[in-house]
């Protein structure tokens, strides 16, 4: 480990946040049904995956997972630099009047999260949409608020927050880079 | 990370293997929103596409229309009978005069081989191909290219013989720079009348005597179309011997390996290239070409306004 790294969560710490967003969902909506997990790939696609399996233990009952890619809905697309490649949206239900949780792994200026939106609502109309973050670092630009959050960690816009992933796409830890 | 740095598609002689893997995976994940109730994305608003098209198209135009469309651009569609070439104007003029109207990428079609590159050196928007005489036609070259990965899940190693009129195809150009680039085998056979006079330039392909020779053991047949408004009664005696020749029948088919591909690129003059029952079969993925066509030009419209100024 580098000294500019300091990790924020390790394996067991990220379990722990899973865990304890897994029962807050479950509270908020009274149970399972009509909820959905959506996971914004790729970090919150993984999470969303994890967020099921705990539910499915504490609850017994399985919610379907999709996953969203937003790289078609973001506004910061420019012409004649680069366009990122675009990821695959596997969404196999209808959103329409399901109580949609929308997973990502680190929410910090809210684009990603607005974009999402607008991706969301071109699948359906959903009753409502709740986001679920393992961290949330701060620094937004839109008025978006989490209504599941793992960690606050506030930082320094020089600073950058990572979500590092196993190959199988289990999370491993969470680092603060200075 | 993969970066698309082309601003124009003209030819897919002019891209590398890992620029077309890339604009494949684009495609490949961009056919989920052609399945959705709401059809469209906002990440091409506020461009403008014009469609120049001085040849006579449905498909071709129509695909790339509703790709743009999908992806949230302005389109206009420019023919030839209601363009200013009747009246004699030059392509250069032609392009001066729409690029004064701020468009972000033309797609053309012309008669004339390498008119896009002539045009791309007028214009400062991107420019993309939809067919340019005998030379390419790249996005018709992409969409073979995913339509058979999709049924085989890679195309390296794989046997594919184009027949017909290869010498005046440009179905053929981009499907032999397409596919041997990105490692199948091309057998070539077709009337000695339309065969290139030196085929060895079109790239790394196998040039076979008879039609029988080249779709033995194929995993995919490619069957081009007879170009009769063009070349369709003078290279050939009649479409009667044509068939008899170098039509695909269930007999024939029966050479290539089980279950092979067919495919077109449209319009198919049934009885000549191929007979309707191998046409309608269920060997026969014509339909899904054109399905696919779609995404395959949202993802070429989507990387080219990303690429650099060259």
């Amino acid at each position: 480990m580098t000294e500019n790294l300091t990790v924020l969560l390790d394996e067991s710490g990220i379990k722990r946040a899973l865990t304890r967003i897994s029962h807050e969902i479950l509270e908020r909506n009274k149970g399972v049904e009509d909820v959905v997990l959506i996971g914004i790939r790729s970090g919150g696609a993984f999470l969303a995956e994890e967020l099921a399996q705990s539910i499915a233990v504490i609850e017994g009952a399985a919610v379907p997972v999709g996953a969203i890619d937003i790289t078609l809905y973001r506004d910061d697309i420019k012409s004649h630099t680069p366009h990122l490649p675009v990821g695959k949206t596997e969404i196999g239900f209808s959103l329409q009047g399901k109580k949609v949780v929308l997973v990502d792994d680190v929410l910090f200026t809210g684009r990603t999260i607005r974009a999402a939106m607008d991706a969301l609502m071109d699948h359906g109309r959903p009753e409502c949409i709740q986001l679920a973050v393992l961290i949330d670092r701060g620094h937004r630009e839109l008025p978006i608020r989490a209504d599941f959050v793992g960690r606050n960690v506030p930082t320094s816009l020089k600073e950058n927050v990572q979500v590092v992933f196993s190959a199988q796409n289990q999370p491993l830890e969470v680092v603060l880079e200075k | 990370m993969a970066e698309f740095k082309h601003r124009n598609i003209i030819a897919l002689r002019d891209l590398t293997r890992e620029d077309m893997e890339l604009l494949l995976a684009t495609a490949e994940n961009m056919r989920e929103i052609n399945s959705r109730d709401i059809k469209k994305v906002p990440t091409l608003r506020g461009k403008t596409i014009i469609n120049l098209f001085y040849e006579a198209s449905t498909r071709t135009r129509t695909s790339f229309e509703i790709a743009a469309k999908r992806l949230s651009a302005d389109t206009v569609n420019i023919s030839p009978s209601t363009s200013s070439a009747t009246k004699g104007e030059t392509l250069a003029d032609t392009a001066l005069n729409l690029l004064a109207m701020k468009p972000d990428i033309i797609v053309m079609r012309h008669a004339v081989s390498g008119a896009h590159y002539h045009l791309a050196k007028k214009v400062s928007c991107s420019v993309v191909n939809a067919g340019d005489g005998a030379h390419e036609h790249p996005s018709q070259g992409l969409l073979d290219l995913l339509t058979i990965r999709d049924r085989f899940g890679r195309l390296d190693g794989l046997k594919v013989a184009i027949v017909g009129d290869i010498a005046h195809s440009r179905v053929a150009r981009s499907d032999i720079q397409g596919l041997t680039k990105m490692g199948s085998h091309v057998f070539l056979a077709g009337p000695p009348t339309m065969m290139p006079p030196v085929v060895e330039k079109l790239g790394n392909v196998t040039v076979c005597a008879t039609m029988r020779e080249a779709i033995q053991d194929a995993d995919v047949v490619i069957m081009l179309r007879i170009q009769q408004e063009r070349q369709g009664k003078t290279l050939m005696p009649n479409a009667r011997e044509y068939s008899r020749y170098f039509g695909l029948n269930p007999e024939n088919l029966k050479l290539a390996k089980p279950g092979a591909m067919v495919m077109h690129p449209g319009p198919i003059n049934r009885g000549v290239e191929m007979s309707s029952y191998v046409a309608d079969g269920s060997q026969s993925h014509v339909l899904k070409q054109v399905e696919n066509g779609v995404a395959v030009r949202m993802a070429m419209l989507y990387h080219v306004c990303g690429g650099e100024l060259e």
